[in-house]
């Protein structure tokens, strides 16, 4: 008998949907031109480029050259943050972000910081959102960049991103970037992404192919690029462009906002099962993060088990799920975005990250409950000492 | 003129009566390393194995440096019993080291009497012909940095490099051993010290999902993999210990809980090596390492074996055991990190001096046997090759 999956790590990746695989295909054996070519090979590539850069611009709200395809969240970051950096360095040295952003963005500022840069990194409270006062009590004339992620991947907490940007907008000389990897195609953003400069995207969360992603760079915003070649993406990020993995992320945000509403009501749904199942169900349990918060992620802690442990027990199971620190002893495998929400060791080693998706049943999630309150129940008998 | 290797082997030299046994052991494990590579003729005569095999030196070299009973490997050149044959096959043996302002001497061996040159004329004549050919070489009869060795003997050979071998015996002229692999940096370098005497190995690992992840498990696989560079084969038998550990960490006293496990391990690995005949078992333990291997931990679970148990790093310290498993090639996957979690059953406080009566009266609660039926019956083989 083949055993139920019910994939709940939807933050980590998401299954490609058929109509993306489809425009891969298409791109991968019969447009499978370099979009730099002369001919009519290439004009046929370079199309697909282009659609797929109209389609992204007017989903997300801004135009379409100011959107920038890249391998991914981690290069749209990488790209953002350090091209803005050295681009505006005679405006300042000061640059601010945020202590629960994802390493993509972390160590990136933790470079800038070896490179003579000072970086402010503003806090979160217990359900893991910045405190505006603070952005306005820290940012000043020489800030150069302010970069605040709109989605927490591990506990789903929204971030005010509207608000900062209006404080921030009173700077001139101030960019604001926003890491929307897990915000985009699932909750609704900011109209025109007013006051935002730079905003990273990915593919493969929201149901598109890995390896690719976009950057969207307001006009007339000059960052500096990483890569030195054949000047393509208007000489912001040279290589041939990843035109299946391009057609497929289109495809897939396609999909996505054609179903944009039931989606997100049917996660919210789901979420709510979920968390009101584990949370009246299963004693000794705590929600990590807002009560609400973006409708696909969910994380608790099942105090007087380990993560890693149950996470492997679920997976037995058929349930797929993240954790927010693994069993090792590094302290680095530790969750900081608990850490930095005041959570206890204890709630952190035992921190299990779900993560939805609207092709998920009601049943699914009633199945993972059920599995969770035997599991759970079971291990306490050998950890909790 | 053909491009061969002359292996030497040291201590199988010395084993009188037994020595026909050893070398065809060893043969046997040249031709297992070589396998894949074309033309391959392995032939031994006094005291040397000729190897002629296609394929890269630098990999051929590679395999032979894992063939344990090697002592020295040389690529070297052969050619016809002539003394022009010779001189121009020293000539290519030369060219092939980085001879620019070196200085070197010939070193002939005649073991073919019936050759009319006797062997001092030879390296004269011999090294008047590489002097006069290469520029940049010097004579130097005392501290040469390159040796030309030319052997005559049924065919003319020259090599100017040798390369160490592993040394030791060949595997399986020793009989068999069970390890008991963890995934740890310790257990796979106690296993490459007992083959290396010789003695073929089979493995045993304790699987206890979800506590282990399966990532823990390839891992164990994976070292398994870099051990059968040195045997052809290690065959893995994968026990599921879930049951067992989740009854010990359930009844037994926390504090106990390690020596329990090893216990259990222990009784149960040697069942294993009775039935695939296997002689004695064999552990990573070092004295004091950690608090279940202490004077008296160790005691407690030698208790159980029947078996003799080999613990060739007793005697070791951590980094000294670091540097061999950096030499093997398995410390890269020692330390990944999918740490098992098995640690969240290991106590706070371990007894480090455990007594037997309170080890046997914690024992009395459990049905052994019944322990050892149930984990014999959930074993997974995994016969691991070098391309598994």
């Amino acid at each position: 008998m083949e055993m139920k999956e019910v994939y709940l790590d939807n933050s980590a990746t998401t299954k490609v949907a058929k109509e993306a695989v489809d425009a891969m295909v298409h791109a991968l054996t019969v447009a499978f031109g370099n979009p730099s070519s002369l001919h009519r090979k290439g004009m046929e590539a370079e199309k697909i480029v282009n659609k797929a850069r109209e389609k992204l611009a007017l989903f997300l709200g801004g135009k379409a050259r100011e959107i920038y395809f890249t391998s991914g969240g981690t290069e749209s970051n990488n790209l953002a943050i350090k091209g803005a950096a050295y681009a505006r360095r005679r405006y300042g040295k000061h640059l601010i972000t945020t202590s629960i952003e994802h390493p993509s963005v972390l160590e990136v500022f933790k470079q800038l910081e070896e490179e003579g840069f000072s970086v402010t990194y503003l806090g979160v409270d217990e359900k893991g959102h910045i405190n505006l006062e603070e952005l306005k009590q820290v940012i000043k004339p020489d800030t150069i960049i302010v970069s605040i992620m709109y989605v927490n991947n591990e506990v789903g907490s929204i971030q005010p991103i509207q608000d900062a940007a209006k404080i921030i907008s009173q700077n001139k000389n101030t960019l604001f970037h926003v890491d929307a990897v897990q915000a985009f195609g699932k909750i609704p953003l900011i109209p025109n992404l007013s006051g935002v400069h730079l905003m990273s995207l990915s593919a493969h969360k929201i149901y598109g192919p890995k390896g690719v992603g976009a950057l969207f760079v307001r006009e007339r915003t000059k960052i500096t690029p990483l890569f030195n070649g054949g000047g393509q993406e208007e000489g912001l990020r040279s290589g041939t462009e990843n035109v299946p993995g391009i057609a497929g992320f289109s495809a897939a945000a396609e999909l996505v906002f054609k179903n944009f509403g039931a989606w997100q009501a049917k996660m919210k749904e789901l979420k709510d099962r979920l968390k009101t199942g584990i949370l009246s169900e299963i004693p000794d349990t705590i929600l990590n993060g807002p009560d609400d918060g973006a409708p696909h992620i969910l994380n608790i802690s099942f105090l007087g088990t380990k993560a890693e442990v149950l996470l492997h027990a679920l997976e037995s199971h058929g349930i797929y799920v993240s954790t927010g620190s693994a069993c090792s002893s590094h302290k680095s495998a530790k969750s900081h975005v608990l850490a930095a929400m005041g959570k206890t060791a204890e709630e952190i080693e035992s921190a299990i990250r779900f993560s939805l998706s609207p092709f998920l049943s009601i049943e699914d999630i009633d199945y993972t409950v059920e599995i969770l309150k035997k599991e759970v129940n079971e291990l306490r008998k050998y950890i909790r000492r | 003129m053909e491009n061969i290797y002359l292996l030497s082997f040291g201590e199988i030299g010395l084993k009188g009566e037994n020595r026909p046994f050893f070398e065809r052991i060893l043969i046997k494990r040249i031709k297992q390393a070589l396998e894949g590579f074309e033309g391959l003729d392995v032939k031994k005569t006094h005291g040397r194995i000729y190897v002629r095999v296609a394929g890269p030196q630098d990999e051929v070299i590679e395999r032979l440096r894992k063939v344990f009973g090697i002592v020295g490997i040389s690529p070297a050149k052969s050619c016809d019993l002539d003394i022009e044959s010779i001189k121009s096959a020293a000539l290519e043996a030369v060219k092939e080291v980085d001879y620019k302002g070196k200085t070197f001497k010939v070193e002939s061996r005649r073991t073919n009497k019936s050759f009319p040159i006797k062997s001092p004329d030879i390296s004269c004549m011999v090294g008047a012909h590489i002097l006069k050919n290469l520029k940049g070489l010097k004579v130097d009869v005392h501290n040469p940095d390159i040796e030309v060795n030319v052997e005559v003997r049924e065919k003319g050979f020259v090599y100017c490099k040798r390369i160490p071998g592993p040394g030791g015996l060949p595997v399986g002229s020793n009989g068999k051993a069970l390890l008991l692999l963890s995934g740890g940096i310790d257990s796979p370098v106690a296993g490459y010290m007992v083959m290396k005497r010789g003695v073929a190995i089979e493995a045993v690992y304790f699987h206890s999902f979800p506590f282990t992840s399966d990532r823990a498990k390839e891992k164990v696989i994976e070292l398994c993999r870099v051990l059968a560079g040195y045997c052809s084969k290690i065959r893995l038998h994968v026990v599921n210990f879930t049951d067992v550990l989740k009854e010990l960490g359930e009844k037994g006293p926390n504090e106990l809980l390690t020596i329990l496990m090893r216990r259990m391990m222990v009784r149960i690995s040697q069942e294993i090596a009775t039935k695939i005949g296997a002689k004695a078992l064999i552990t990573g333990e070092s004295i004091g390492q950690v608090a279940s291997q202490t004077m008296e931990a160790l005691v407690a679970t030698n208790e159980v074996a029947r078996l003799p148990v080999f613990r060739p790093l007793i005697g070791f310290d951590k980094v000294e055991i670091i540097d061999l498993a950096k030499k093997i090639g398995t410390y890269g996957i020692s330390i990944e990190p999918y740490a098992d979690c098995c640690s969240i059953f290991v106590p706070e406080h371990p007894k480090t001096r455990p007594k037997l009566d309170d080890v046997h009266k914690a024992e009395e609660r459990f049905d052994i046997k019944g322990f050892i039926e149930k984990s014999l019956d959930n074993i997974e083989l995994i016969e691991v090759t070098e391309s598994y």
